[in-house]
């Protein structure tokens, strides 16, 4: 059997899919929406499953993922709060998707705002929806697919000089084997206004799906955007997603990324600042066990000048895990004064562990100030000793020193149960991490 | 207390220990001197069970049990207490976690009960007062940015907080001050009791001034070259190394034919 031929097959599979649901797909009906459903499609099957062969999947394989179908119908399921409550962790406002679908049940939502799902907002005001949907990032193939078939996902549109204290927590939960989901969430901050917003996925136990995600970010002027995106998947899942945020003058985008559990997850983030004074962060913590991998895309362009970017991700590989980092950062040549800064560190704590990291600096202007750099180590010994010096097991002692190594990601970000809750599913990720519970 | 006996040992595949015995009874302060090089952190190190440190023949017997066949984490739970000659700094690991988690590692081991966290601040600050730290200290990363001298103090403030039978410092009298050295002399006098004994491996005559040693040893190529009470100290301050190298030299040349 011919790769080709297994591709067809899978993009065929899918493209019958979207033939059957594509009526009952939410919007149908709008005439630009049915429109940018059918181009996000032919756009799939134009580019198909991305394979190694691409330079940026060199190191990320879905072939498995490509074999194995999964149903793009959402399943509904009982509105159960016992399978919310684990995941319930941020406090303030809850939009509750399980296997793609809006529970409203099961969610918190302010009154009187534009903060719900893209279902509803769709048939309320689609008007404000259609050019960031028409714009949805198409970056590859499964990203296209995504757009084709989304079924709901968050409609998030703040009013200039909105201050939103409360995070918002977006909590996608898969609970049906060989699904596949394709949330589409569209967050846009006017003017002025700021919001915190967390994009979590998360899985029962050992099931097999696929989460295929795509989130459209438009801050205008001065608009500040805390986003955390976590990554609790199944040990058996797979997660594809796209994120890209388009920045208007003065706005700050402070993106965390956080990934403990997967069998498979890619992440694609593209800022693009296009007006001058903006400000994105891109902040990352992955921490991979067994078999699994995880690859960060990552491209920021500074299009104009007086931006800043900051970046930085750090891993912590086990067993026979293995991750990606390409972080690229683009600086046009009106971006003068650009000031970018990016930095990648792996600790490894398995021979059989491998980390592929490619920070990536492309400058076309001449007055910028930029550095880069990456590390991959392991555990200073020295330090083991000295912990063990003290009375702490060696494990013990590995386990503190993994975790120092973390802790810088986790206690920048803004929302204080949910690093409460990541710290534990850090270090329960550990051998033996559970005993360090007084650490934290 | 612990019974040194024929010890050699490798580092990186180099002898570094050649032979060396040493008896530490309870209640004794034993002062190590010696050039550089001549093999006292190598000591330290081994009797503290640094992995990498091999040793290759002879003895450790401590409280009466093979002090060689623990980890080294068993060792600083049975009271040994090694303070370095270089404080590794550790980002990410805040000083008072540490000591949370050793005191706690220790007491578990003695069968007694963990210290809830208001006992163990208590217990934190009135250590902290006497070594003349500032609490701000304890909130810090191990030793991160920490002057050479603050170093030093957080190791004696450790060596307090666990209470060690047997205290190894190495070189704790180094780049101190001379105010911090009685800081750190005092804290170390406070340890010192019929049941537990102290190693100080030293430079310098001048902290022998603040901590009586019962017996000085002169090390000097892995082995002890000479010992004697506190008096060796001051004649190795006016005489220098080179006449008990000479010695010793000697002795061995002799011994061979
Ligand atoms: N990892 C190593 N590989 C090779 N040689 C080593 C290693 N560690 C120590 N040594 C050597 O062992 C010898 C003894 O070192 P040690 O640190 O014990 O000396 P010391 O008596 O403590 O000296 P100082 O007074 O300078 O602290 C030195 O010659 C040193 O270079
Ligand atoms: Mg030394």
């Amino acid at each position: 059997m011919s790769v080709v031929a297994v591709k067809s097959a899978a993009t065929g599979f899918y493209a019958a899919r979207f033939a059957d649901l594509r009526t009952r797909l939410p919007g149908h009906g709008l005439a630009w929406l049915d429109a940018a459903r059918e181009r996000a499609l032919r756009a799939f099957e134009q580019l198909g499953f991305p394979t190694t062969r691409d330079e940026a999947w060199k190191y990320s394989n879905l072939a498995l993922l490509e074999r194995r179908q999964y149903a793009p119908v959402s399943v509904a399921a009982p509105a159960d709060p016992a399978l919310v409550v684990p995941h319930d962790v941020c406090g303030g406002y809850l939009l509750v998707f399980i296997n793609g679908q809006f529970s409203a049940p099961l969610s918190r939502l302010p009154q009187g705002t534009h903060i719900g799902s893209l279902g509803q907002a769709l048939q309320q005001n689609p008007g404000a929806l259609r050019g960031d949907i028409e714009n949805a990032p198409l970056t590859h193939g499964v990203a296209a697919l995504s757009v084709a078939l989304f079924a709901d996902g968050a409609s998030i549109q703040l009013a200039a000089g909105t201050q939103f204290s409360a995070p918002i927590h977006l909590l996608f939960l898969s609970t049906h084997a060989d699904c596949m989901i394709s949330p589409l969430n569209v967050i846009v901050l006017g003017e002025g206004s700021t919001a915190t917003v967390i994009e979590h996925y998360a899985g029962v136990a050992e099931l097999p799906y696929w989460s295929n995600a795509s989130t459209r970010i438009r801050l205008q002027a001065n608009a500040t955007l805390e986003h955390i995106n976590v990554l609790q998947e199944s040990a058996k899942a797979y997660h594809t997603g796209s994120i890209t945020v388009d920045q208007a003058s003065g706005s700050r985008y402070n993106s965390h990324s956080i990934a403990l559990g997967g069998l498979f997850g890619r992440k694609d983030i593209g800022v693009r600042l296009a007006a001058e004074q903006a400000q994105c962060s891109l902040n990352g913590l992955y921490v991979t066990t067994g078999r699994e991998h995880i690859d960060f895309h990552t491209c920021v362009d500074h299009l104009v000048a007086h931006g800043t970017s900051r970046e930085f991700f750090k891993g912590v590989l086990s067993g026979a895990s293995r991750a990606v980092f390409n972080g690229k950062v683009v600086v046009h040549p009106d971006a003068q004064q650009t000031d970018a800064q990016q930095s990648n560190k792996n600790l490894l704590l398995s021979e059989d562990a491998e980390i592929d990291t490619k920070p990536q600096l492309e400058i076309f202007a001449d007055d910028v100030k930029c550095s880069h750099g990456a590390t991959i180590g392991q555990l200073d010994e020295s330090h083991v000793f000295y912990l063990r010096a003290r009375g702490l097991s060696e494990q013990a002692a590995r386990n503190v020193l993994t975790y120092a190594f973390c802790e810088d990601i986790i206690a920048q970000l803004p929302v204080e149960p949910l690093r409460k809750h990541l710290n534990q599913a850090l270090l329960a990720r550990l051998p033996d991490g559970d005993r360090l519970t007084e650490l934290i | 207390m612990l019974e040194i006996s024929n010890l050699h040992a490798k580092v990186d595949g180099k002898d570094i220990l050649r032979g060396l015995s040493l008896s530490v009874k309870t209640g004794e302060v034993h002062a190590i001197m010696g050039p550089n090089g001549s093999g006292k952190s190598t000591l330290a190190n081994v009797i503290a069970g640094r992995p990498g440190y091999e040793v290759t023949a002879g003895s450790i017997t401590y409280l009466g049990k093979d002090l060689l066949a623990l980890e080294a984490e068993q060792r600083a739970r049975e009271g040994i207490f090694l303070g370095f000659q270089y404080p590794v700094e550790i980002p990410g690991v805040s000083n008072i976690y540490l000591l949370k988690a050793a005191v706690n590692a220790v007491r578990k081991h003695r069968g007694e009960q963990e210290l809830d966290a208001i006992d163990f601040l208590a217990l934190v600050r009135e250590k902290v007062k006497i070594m003349q730290m500032n609490e701000q200290m304890l909130y810090r990363a191990v030793n991160e940015g920490f002057s050479g001298g603050e170093k030093k103090r957080n190791e004696i403030l450790q060596m307090l907080m666990l209470e060690p039978k047997l205290a190894v410092l190495d070189e704790t009298d180094s780049g101190l001050d001379i105010d911090a050295l009685k800081v750190v002399a005092e804290g170390v006098n406070r340890l010192r009791a019929p049941d537990r004994a102290i190693v100080l491996v030293t430079h310098y005559q001048r902290l022998l001034n603040y901590i009586e040693p019962d017996y000085v040893h002169v090390l000097a190529k892995g082995r002890i070259a000479r010992s004697g009470g506190k008096e060796l100290a001051q004649e190795l301050e006016t005489r220098g190394y080179g006449w008990i190298e000479t010695e010793a030299a000697a002795q061995r040349s002799g011994a061979m034919t």
